[in-house]
């Protein structure tokens, strides 16, 4: 059964503008991690926001639980949310900040402590519970918030880019963490991230947002090797997506797929010369950036990604290919996925 | 969270009639004083009628007693003149001060910023008695120069205290990016905090010059010919003869001395508000 | 596995804008000097920066407030140049008298009383100006009146609200049938009406500022903290007391101490409303230091008695430190 539901949910700030969130229809399943995933203003927060009862929706419904929850309040709809900063009460200790939601929903005292130490230690936090806040590191709060989050045991759990405010280092980790901490508990959840290396590696589905409509729907797969327009397939994989103009369509091969042609060991492969203009050494892998020569696409950029990279030199021009298969075909003027077609390459 | 439940709409209510209950107290002397300035004398001091309405018709009498009759435009000219001049002394003392306890002087320059600001809090109350024996040394006695002398010393310090608050806002880059370019330190003070901050310094002129008219113990102190007096003062002590009071052309003088600088004060206030919680929060 | 190039191809000459703009040396106007952004302080320079600021405040404040304490040990008078030693006679006759010590207990009294009503009703005040509503900036001005309006000019207008022969408020009272003609209250003919009357102009006077101050500590909480506790199930009253209001401690702190200073140590409303009286009932502190000091020239006196507002200042002053300590580290 679908957890959570928005029907042609819409959020219209000021009138006359462009909407934040427009005719949104999706479902998370039970248990399911579900990543919405978009730039800023894409309209990510806001759709999370609704979902929370924070924001009041223009147009549309939502529903939790198989029931519209248009009209209730955040408190009456059984979720919990873990906001970017993480919005601990900075006055109470570890161990209040967890207790507050039993205590605002009139829960019985005599159950508090069992279900505090519950939920903290679940987070391995259990020798932090006399601390303050100001007193926790980064990852240390990121843990409080989430036992908070789970001592109601709610139905859905909302958690609006609770690592963007980690630095780089700690960010694996906790991501690492969080995942473990989804595969325990089970809670559905929806995630709301920028950044498409976290929605690839923790969604089981990713809803694509862009301008505030829904642009994918789909597992990390399906969203990066079946992208339905050329938002999707730009936005997720880094370096993105090749993108070449040619008459109608928009032509599209990914930097991985695109490599020395006598490396490739695909039978059908588009032959394409590629003159050097940049070459980055990342570690595990090479960055070579540079010009297409010759053929239907002389001139045109491009990008490609290899593991092994240092023959490789500024001003010269090899003999580049992309497996046919590997080609993305999208329509010019919608942007959106078209069947392949042949095309004559040179 | 969207229909208009019964509940929501009382809370409106209440949130109205809070709203309307305090402003209508906050507000209503100022209305009163409006009334008052123009209402007949006869119709003033008649027990009988209505206040709230004007039984006989409005009339410009007090206002004309007040600018021929009295010296109050006097009041307004030397309020003002102390005004600016006081503002110069003050932006003079605080302006460089505030800069030097901000990026100067490190942790002692922050504390010597704290007692700084806890001279704002000894009273003129517990000053005035020695400083009119001093104001009597300097000869300034009965003058508006002993004014002039002593005001700066309750706005230095406040203005010390809001300019650190706009200083420690201002990126340490700005002026190390000037330095870089060739300026010298109080080179990148002149030619780059200094116009940074116009906001801050506007500020503090506002709320000076609000403070300058507000003062009344210096001013009841030290000087007694009218000619010489402040309106905070002139216009309690001699537009009150004896026993009469001219209240129709004392609530005119009370309304006219209090609105032009309310609304610069309300401008300004925003302002006020963002140097004050970086600045006092943060000690 | 070896690649080959296919063919030498140059890329556009970057080199030459890089050289050219390498050769020509940077300008500089005449009258600075070339310093090296070394050390973020300057000692030297700071102090010849704050030096005139605190040199005018120790003129201004801090000889005056050394002379006081002189003063109240001498026999200064108006009018006369004398200035003898005397020990602690005007302490001794000051406690003695009975109009200096109503004017400590109505100082506190006063004080007191004030506060409570001015943290109380600026706070319901700055929770309800919270949320933007349209006209919000006009009652805000309104609402700003008392405190900008100078002290003397406000009290002004109450004392004539306040009349005793046309009071408004009289007129309406009588009017509503709660009081006949000409025996509706006195209020600042009256011992106790004076004092409320005295303590509510006060008040008045302090609402806005205190309510300001509050609004910017309340904006001041970030809008994750009340959404986090609407989404833990807090209604509004128990976000208000439970997580609003704890938050804002430091700053409502921070108002009662100042509003303390303020209200101690002032001397106008009572000076225009009721010059202390009736019969010494609204005297305070800096009022009676003025009457005695100055009109009744004994300054030596008034001295005296203006000293007796140092004690509480210093214990403000204590506390004022700590919180502003205490809200750094938050």
């Amino acid at each position: 059964m679908a957890v959570v539901q928005t029907r042609n949910l819409t959020k219209v700030f000021k009138q006359g503008e462009q909407g934040a969130v427009n005719d949104v229809n999706l479902e998370g399943h039970e248990g399911e991690f579900l990543v919405f995933l978009g730039p800023s203003g894409s309209g990510k927060t806001t759709l999370l926001r609704m979902i929370a009862g924070l924001e009041t929706p223009t147009a549309g419904e939502i529903l939790i639980g198989g029931r519209v929850v248009n009209d209730l309040s955040p408190r009456e709809r059984r979720i919990a949310m873990v906001f970017q900063s993480y919005a601990l009460y900075p006055h109470l200790t570890v161990y209040k900040n967890i207790a507050f939601p039993l205590k605002a929903q009139k829960v019985p005292r005599h159950t508090h402590k069992e279900k505090v130490e519950w939920a903290a230690s679940l987070l391995g936090i259990n020798h932090l519970l006399h601390r303050k806040p100001r007193e926790l590191s980064g990852g240390e709060r990121q843990r409080v918030a989430l036992a908070r989050a789970i001592v109601r045991e709610p139905s859905v759990f909302l958690l609006d880019e609770p690592l963007s405010n980690l630095d780089a280092k700690l960010r694996a980790s906790a991501r690492e963490e969080l995942e473990r901490f989804h595969r325990r508990i089970g809670t559905t959840t929806i995630y709301v991230t920028h950044d498409q290396v976290e929605a690839m590696a923790m969604g089981d589905r990713i809803v694509v947002l862009h301008k505030g409509y829904v642009r994918q729907v789909g597992t990390p797969t399906e969203v990066y090797d079946d992208p339905a327009d050329t938002f999707v397939a730009t936005f997720l994989g880094s370096p993105p997506m090749n993108l070449i103009e040619d008459s109608d369509v928009i032509v599209g091969f990914r930097p991985e797929h695109f490599r020395v042609a006598e490396a490739i060991t695909d039978p059908v492969k588009v032959p394409l010369k590629f003159r050097v203009e940049n070459i980055e050494y990342l570690g595990a892998e090479w960055i070579l950036s540079g010009f297409l020569v010759g053929g239907r696409f002389d001139g045109k950029k491009a990008v490609s990604r290899l593991l092994f990279g240092n023959e490789f030199e500024i001003g010269k021009t090899y003999d580049f290919a992309v497996p046919e298969r590997r080609l993305k075909f999208f329509d010019r003027s919608t942007e959106k996925k078209v069947e392949a077609r042949a095309l004559a390459w040179q | 969270m969207a229909k208009l439940t019964p509940r929501i709409v009382a809370a409106k209510m209440l949130h109205w009639c809070i709203l309307i209950v305090f402003t209508v107290l906050l507000a209503f002397p100022f209305y009163w004083m409006v009334i008052t300035t123009f209402k007949q004398n006869s119709d003033l001091y008649d027990l009988n009628s209505n206040p709230f309405i004007f039984n006989a018709k409005p009339t410009l009498d007090h206002l004309k007693f007040l600018f021929g009759q009295t010296m109050y435009v006097r009041w307004l000219g030397n309020t003002a003149l102390v005004g600016v001049i006081v503002v110069a002394i003050t932006l003079l003392l605080s302006i460089p001060a505030a800069y030097a306890l901000t990026r100067l002087t490190g942790r002692w320059g922050q504390r010597l910023g704290v007692l700084i600001f806890l001279t704002y809090l000894i009273p003129p109350t517990l000053l005035f008695i020695p400083l009119s024996r001093l104001v009597a040394i300097l000869g300034l006695q009965d003058t508006i120069w002993s004014l002039v002398v002593v005001y700066p010393s309750f706005t230095v310090p406040f203005s010390i205290w809001l300019l650190m608050g706009f200083f420690k806002s201002i990126p340490r880059e700005l002026e190390d990016a000037a330095m870089v370019d060739g300026l010298t330190r109080f080179g990148a003070f002149v030619r780059m905090v200094v116009p940074i901050s116009i906001s801050g310094i506007l500020t503090v002129v506002i709320f000076t010059f609000t403070l300058v008219t507000q003062e009344f113990v210096y001013a009841l102190t030290f000087i007694s010919p009218e000619k010489n007096q402040m309106v905070g003062v002139g216009i309690p002590i001699f537009l009150i003869r004896g026993d009469v009071y001219y209240w129709g052309s004392l609530m005119a003088a009370c309304l006219i001395a209090s609105l032009p600088i309310a609304f610069l004060y309300n401008l300004f206030l925003d302002r006020f508000i963002a140097g004050f919680t970086v600045g006092a929060v943060k000690g | 596995m070896a690649v080959n190039p296919i063919e030498n191809s140059e890329s556009p000459a970057l080199g030459e804008n890089w050289s050219a703009a390498a050769a020509a040396p940077p300008s500089r106007p005449k009258w600075t000097k070339v310093k090296s952004a070394g050390a973020a302080q300057s000692p030297l320079l700071g102090a010849a920066m704050f030096a005139p600021a605190v040199l005018y405040l120790a003129a201004i404040i801090g000889v005056p407030f050394v002379l006081a304490i002189m003063y109240a040990f001498s026999d200064v008078r108006i009018g006369s140049t004398e200035m003898h030693y005397v020990g602690l006679e005007n302490f001794r006759s000051i406690i003695q008298s009975p109009s200096f010590r109503t004017s400590l207990e109505n100082s506190f009294i006063f004080t007191f009383f004030s506060q409570v009503i001015v943290i109380v009703g600026s706070t319901i005040l700055a929770i309800a100006l919270e949320k933007k509503f349209r006209g919000r900036g006009f009652f805000r001005f309104l609402i700003l009146l008392p405190w900008v309006a100078p002290i003397s000019l406000g009290a002004i207008g109450w004392k004539w609200i306040l009349d005793s022969l046309y009071s408004v408020i009289n007129w309406v009272l009588v009017a509503v049938h709660l009081y006949k003609p000409y025996s509706a209250p006195m209020w600042l003919g009256e011992p106790h009406l004076a004092m409320a009357s005295v303590i509510l102009v006060h008040s008045w006077r302090l609402l806005p500022f205190s309510t300001v101050i509050l609004l910017a500590g309340l904006t001041a909480i970030p809008k994750e903290i009340p959404e986090a506790a609407a989404i833990d199930g807090a209604g509004f009253w128990r976000t208000l007391f439970q997580v609003n209001i704890p938050m804002m401690l430091p700053i409502i702190n921070v108002a009662v101490l100042f509003g303390i200073i303020f209200t101690f140590t002032d001397m106008t409303v009572v000076y225009i409303l009721t010059a202390g009286g009736p019969f010494d009932s609204t005297q305070v502190l800096p009022s009676y230091a003025y009457f005695t000091g100055i009109l009744g020239s004994d300054l030596a006196a008034g001295a005296a008695v203006s000293l007796f507002l140092v004690p509480l200042l210093v214990v403000i002053a204590y506390f004022m430190l700590r919180v502003a300590h205490r809200a750094e580290v938050v």
